[in-house]
């Protein structure tokens, strides 16, 4: 199997507090990589290691190699901006724009990096909301804002956002702790249709959820990859007692 | 027996609290109805369209000081705004250190300064500088006045655009100086917009400042370089003078100085309601 992401020995912290201990893992390209563990032990962290965006909160670091097919994305002469349109995000709570449109949120990326074109800008928007399983539903509502939609489909609509772009990586953070099990089924089919062109990881609480959607899960715990495998194996012989006390809901 | 109790408390207490609205609004009103009362007879479209006539001479009107009030107020806001809004998105973006809490505390204080000193401010490096009194030196005047409530009020609407708005920039390739500029000033422009409005109305109506800096003319607008008129100031002039028409002028330039304040605070309204419409 070939991997997308190569991670080495990576090394998080807030300030002084150090959240991620000398990570190692590989991330399976056009795969659905999960990653579980108790709440604060470091999973939005790691994920967010893989675009950059852990930087952007102030005093926050990062140490190690991220190589996303070969290239280390923390070398020096990289723009963390670049590695952001390659690698999306999909976050918790759905973050539509609130002041745009239906169709302007998703275009939001390509607009503001200077796609003018308006013909460009609408089939990018009809072929991401497609992409997000979206389209039937707005199509006829494109310039109504994003915020009248429901809290699922606002969360499809960050995903077709994130999909404008083009990235080759998407990360889900948690995307379906705030919909209802209707939207997260409609988004959880929608991750397994992505993944045939994008290599997915996502972050998620719901243990049904990592078994029916991923290719491999990783444990964290305490800021540490204490575990990483084939779901299949992770769900039903676990290595280590602590990967095994969490699946069966002894703690977290 | 104790449900009745706090009933009553709670009867006296909006009671209390009522009778006190209307002991608020009692100068209000009272205001709003002198001011018409003594002014309404003098207006019609001379009053507003015309220059002011000498004593005695009947008609004339306050259309030189109502150009000149909207020429210093926009002087005022070109020099402002930009700076108020510029200074607002530093301090609620970049301006999480010690200069920009300083900054924040300089604005503050600037806020409660009294306006006469905007308007020795103004004389001294603008109508000493030129040797005399200008439009221009009543335009930095008011902007003074103005740029610290609208650092404010802008940096207060900033900071309620919330961190999501600007990761979900951010984490789609957007560097950080265009999601400042384009997607947090556009998701709080309706704050940034209702502080503008707030500080037009603010100074539209200030005198002090502008009576050693635009000073006064009974002519129309001849340069950004020549003393103008506006309308406080005509008011003003014509308030403290001895003559019952002049008394009448001065109502009637009070009442449309009020109206057109008014105007802008329902445009406030309207913008800050069209945002919880969203
Ligand atoms: N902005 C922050 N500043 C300081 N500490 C943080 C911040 N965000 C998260 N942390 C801490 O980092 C640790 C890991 O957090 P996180 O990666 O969010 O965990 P998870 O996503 O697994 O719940 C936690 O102990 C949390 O308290
Ligand atoms: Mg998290």
């Amino acid at each position: 199997m070939q991997n997308k992401i190569t991670v080495n020995d990576l090394n998080a912290w807030f300030g002084a507090k150090q959240v991620l201990h000398d990570i190692d893992i590989g991330i399976e390209k056009n795969a659905i990589t999960a990653i579980i563990g108790p709440s604060g032990c470091g999973k939005s962290t790691f994920i967010r290691c893989l675009n950059r965006m852990h930087e952007v909160v102030p005093g926050a670091k990062v140490s190690g190699k991220v190589l996303v097919d070969e290239m280390d994305i923390y070398d020096s002469d990289i723009d963390p901006v670049d590695i952001r349109r390659s690698i999306g995000m999909v976050f918790q709570k759905p973050n539509p724009f609130p002041t745009m449109s239906i169709r302007d949120n998703v275009v939001a990326g390509l607009r503001l990096n200077g796609v003018k074109d308006k013909n460009v800008l609408d089939k990018t928007a009809e072929e991401s909301l497609r992409k997000a399983a979206l389209w039937e539903e707005v199509k006829n509502d494109l310039h109504k804002s994003g915020m009248s939609l429901s809290g699922g489909q606002q969360q499809r609509l960050c995903i077709a956002r994130a999909l404008a772009v083009e990235p080759e990586v998407i990360l889900f953070d948690e995307p379906c702790s705030a919909l209802d099990p209707i939207s997260t089924s409609k988004i959880e089919d929608l991750m397994l249709e992505l993944k045939e062109k994008y290599t997915l990881i996502i972050v998620t609480h719901n243990m049904q959820q990592a078994a029916r959607v991923s290719d491999r899960t990783a444990f964290f715990l305490y800021g540490k990859l204490i575990e990483f495998g084939e779901t299949d194996q992770i769900f039903k012989k676990p290595e280590e007692k602590s990967t095994e006390d969490y699946i069966i809901g002894r703690f977290g | 027996m104790k449900w009745n109790k706090r009933k009553l408390t709670d009867r006296i207490m909006s009671g209390m609290s009522a009778a006190c609205v209307i002991i608020a609004i009692i100068p209000l009103v009272s205001i709003l109805y002198t001011v018409t009362i003594n002014g309404i007879s003098a207006i019609n479209l001379d009053f507003l369209t015309q220059l002011p006539r000498p004593v005695g001479e009947p008609g004339g009107g306050l259309g030189n000081a109502i150009q000149g009030t909207f020429i210093v107020v926009g002087i005022a806001c070109f020099i402002g705004l930009p700076i108020g809004i510029l200074s607002g998105v530093y301090l609620s973006e970049y301006g999480n250190n010690r200069f920009g809490r300083f900054v924040s505390f300089v604005a503050d204080i600037l806020t409660g300064t009294p306006s006469i000193v905007a308007g020795m401010f103004a004389y001294t490096f603008v109508v000493l500088y030129f040797k005399s009194f200008s439009a221009f030196a009543g335009g930095v005047a008011l902007s003074v006045l103005m740029i610290p409530i609208v650092t404010r009020t802008t940096e207060e609407s900033l900071k309620l655009v919330p961190g999501s708005i600007k990761e979900a920039s951010l984490a789609l390739g957007i560097p950080k100086w265009k999601t400042t500029l384009y997607i947090v000033i556009n998701t709080g422009k309706s704050g940034i917009i209702t502080g503008a409005l707030l500080a037009i109305a603010r100074i539209s109506g200030e005198t002090a400042p502008l009576l050693f800096t635009s000073f006064g003319n009974m002519f129309w607008a001849n340069g950004l370089d020549k003393p103008i008129s506006t309308m406080p100031v005509q008011i003003y002039t014509y308030a403290i003078t001895p003559f019952p028409d002049w008394h009448t002028k001065a109502w009637a330039g009070a009442l449309v100085l009020i109206v057109l304040i008014l105007v802008l605070n329902i445009g406030v309204r309207f913008v800050t309601r069209r945002k919880y419409a969203m």
